[in-house]
């Protein structure tokens, strides 16, 4: 599914990610937990083609294609999906009309007929069940004055829609309560399968008790310092980040 | 080159040569008015950047070319294609100029117990009466050295009359189609006069073939008579190389409701002017303007509200997307007399810039006089969000898409309002076609 090796990046200059390996396979849940500014969201932006980063080394392969020599869009129509862990306001532009626009672009790429607006709006109305998203939702400015939760809800029901290949979730179950998070995993889980992947990022293990990933890995200050299973994410709940910046060494002997 | 004096004598010259071109039609009063007008041109001056008003526009590429009339070139209309810009011919009235010459076959003439819509000239002599009591009434040709030109060579355009208590079962469109012949002098005169109770919507299009320098110089004076109610869309697509301007005075009396969308695609040097002035209480007026410039493209826009007499209320939205070294202007002049009480009045100029080099200068101006009122402006200079196109390409969408969307959103403010669906949905796929077109240039 996506191979990274060695990637190095940098923003303004400053290195961020100092080297990450990465393999996922098809049908996988992998978790990227660590502490705060340690690099996550950088990952995730990086890999979705953010322009303010600047890949200093390393390779990503995704689907057999080099995933760095493809522009954004391109990613995406690749399978490549990113749901934000700040999701954008764009005053003016519908959900659905991103949606439709999206849908359509994607289509196009890979060489499909336009979905003709009876057909979208019966594949909106069952993705829509996915998730619990309200009707209104659809209709109002992309993220314009939605709360947290429904910020977070309308990503996983963009990724519904577009059924990636590859999801790189950052932090959607941050500022979620039990309710809200639940069904976004529910959600999740729904669209798990034998040929898709997720990469969950997380700062809490919380999330985990409902999408259960097959991996877990640590990064810290741009490195994946340890992998492990669903244990290691566990532990890492015991200890808390700051013994693991404070132990360093011994953690990643453990 | 010449100079404005010579400019001025050179389109002086040509009126004897127009008074011959009119034939008989020299005998009626309105020659009268445009012989004052004639006066008053020659003792008017061009406009200088030391006017506060063309502060900063600079009209003097304008002296560089002698533009012909066309009633003393006579150009040809052969070749052009003008039935490709016409909404749909069922949904619209039309009346269609190519080169400033009226296209009977292309246009229609109405007239109906309470409706009256045929071209200028035909008007002239069919419905004299009607004409004169109007036409140069509102656009004062002591205000404007344009005004001045236009009523000097007043010939054709559009003239509506909508009697009281009647309203037009169609939209309007208007259609002017410029093409090659270089160095045109196109003067449209439009006169729409909206009575009592009465109701219209006219969209006046401005359309070019090729990329011909020409002058089109406009004066459109609208009238809406007590409870009437006047949708005035106006687009302006000429060629990128062709001036443009215009000035629209509006009157509104008691109770009633003008709306104007001001939109603006093409013209390299482009100034309109719109006043518009309440005579009676509760009157409402929304000037909305839209400009989407690039290359060296100069959009010019100033409006003036005066706000005479007490509880009316006035709504402005100008949106501007510059790009390249694309200049905008925007001048918006709310005037709000002693007597004005509860008015309220809001205007608000928003602009993106989709480029380093190209420039707005943004000036609203309220001049209040009256103590109860409610008023606000605002302007604002922006850049496109990274971030929102960013989301937007993470989706899937194209770069050029998710541009056209997100101005098309910010446009959207400016434009929604327009009750003419197929109108609004034809100016957004302008929008897209002009970000398009950039981008072909880029590539
Ligand atoms: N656009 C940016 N400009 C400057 N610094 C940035 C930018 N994005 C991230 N950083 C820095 O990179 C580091 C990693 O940030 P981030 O990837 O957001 O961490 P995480 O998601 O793990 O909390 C932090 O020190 C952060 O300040
Ligand atoms: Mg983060």
């Amino acid at each position: 599914m996506i191979e990274i090796k060695n990637l190095r990046a940098a923003v303004e200059g400053k290195e961020i990610l100092q080297g990450i390996n990465l393999t996922v396979k098809p049908g996988e849940v992998h978790a990227i937990m660590g502490p705060n500014g340690s690099g996550k969201s950088t990952l995730a932006q990086v890999l979705a083609g953010k322009e303010d980063y600047e890949v200093l080394e390393g390779s990503v392969t995704f689907n057999g294609k080099d995933l760095l020599d493809l522009a954004p869009e391109d990613r995406a129509r690749e399978g490549l999906f990113l749901a934000f862990q700040y999701p954008i306001e764009i005053p003016g532009v519908s959900n659905v009309n991103l949606l439709k626009n999206a849908v359509n672009e994607v289509r196009k790429y890979r060489g499909e007929d336009q979905l003709d607006a009876m057909d979208f709006l019966k594949m909106m109305k069952e993705k829509m069940k996915l998730v619990d998203m309200p009707q209104d939702l659809l209709n109002r400015s992309v993220n314009e004055g939605f709360s947290g939760g429904e910020k977070k809800r309308n990503e996983i029901f963009q990724m519904a829609v577009l059924n990636p290949s590859l999801a790189v979730l950052d932090e959607t179950d941050s500022g979620l309560d039990i309710d809200a998070l639940r069904i976004v995993a529910n959600g999740v889980n729904a669209l798990r399968s034998k040929d898709n992947a997720f990469i969950v990022i997380t700062h809490y293990q919380r999330l985990l008790d409902y999408i259960v990933p097959d991996f877990v890995h640590v990064l810290y200050k741009g490195r994946l310092i340890k992998s492990g299973d669903k244990s290691l994410a566990l532990f890492l709940e015991e200890k808390g980040y700051d013994w693991v910046k404070d132990h360093v060494d011994e953690f990643m002997a453990v | 080159m010449s100079n404005p004096t010579e400019l001025k004598n050179w389109y002086a010259g040509k009126f004897k040569k127009f008074e011959e071109s009119l034939n008989g039609e020299s005998m009626l009063s309105i020659h009268e008015t445009r012989k004052a007008a004639l006066e008053k041109f020659l003792e008017l001056k061009f406009p200088t950047l030391k006017d506060e008003a063309w502060k900063y526009t600079n009209i003097t590429p304008l002296f560089a070319h002698k533009f012909e009339d066309i009633l003393t070139v006579k150009p040809s209309i052969k070749g052009v294609d003008a039935e490709k810009y016409l909404f749909d011919k069922k949904e619209f009235y039309t009346i269609v100029f190519i080169n400033g010459v009226y296209v009977p076959e292309l246009s229609d003439e109405v007239n109906e117990p309470g409706i009256t819509l045929c071209n200028l000239k035909t008007a002239l002599t069919k419905y004299t009466e009607d004409v004169s009591l109007h036409i140069a009434k509102f656009a004062k040709i002591e205000n404007s050295i344009f005004t001045a030109l236009s009523t000097a060579y007043i010939n054709d355009g559009v003239f509506l009359k909508v009697k009281s208590g009647n309203t037009l079962s169609k939209p309007v469109q208007v259609l002017y189609v410029n093409s090659g012949g270089d160095n045109l002098l196109i003067q449209p005169r439009n006169l729409f006069i909206i009575g009592k109770n009465a109701q219209a919507k006219v969209v006046e299009s401005y359309y070019a073939e090729g990329e011909s320098i020409y002058f089109t110089n406009v004066v459109t004076e609208s009238y809406v008579d007590q409870n009437g109610v006047f949708e005035h869309i106006k687009i302006q697509e000429e060629s990128e190389k062709a001036f443009h301007i215009s000035i629209t005075e509006i009157d509104v009396e008691k109770q009633s409701k003008y709306s104007s969308y001001n939109i603006n695609f093409g013209g390299e040097l482009v100034r309109n002017d719109l006043n518009a002035r309440f005579n009676g209480e509760y009157g409402h007026v929304t000037l909305n303007g839209l400009y989407l410039t690039q290359g060296i493209q100069h959009v010019d826009n100033q409006t003036l509200i005066e706000h005479a007499v007490p509880n009316c209320e006035s709504h402005e939205m100008y949106k501007g997307v510059l790009d390249d070294q694309s200049r905008g202007v925007f001048n918006g002049k709310v005037y709000v007399k002693k007597d004005a009480q509860k008015t309220n009045a809001f205007q608000e100029n928003k602009n993106v810039m989709l480029s380093d080099f190209a420039r707005v200068d943004a000036k609203p101006q309220l001049e209040i006089y009256a103590d109860d009122v409610k008023c606000s402006h605002g302007a604002t200079v922006g850049r496109l969000s990274e971030e929102a196109l960013f989301y937007l390409r993470a989706r899937g969408i194209g770069q050029e898409l998710a541009k056209t969307m997100i101005i098309n959103a910010f446009a959207n403010d400016a434009v929604h309002s327009i009750s003419i669906d197929e109108v609004r949905r034809r100016i957004e796929d302008r929008v897209a076609v002009k970000l398009d077109k950039q981008k072909n240039e880029n590539d």
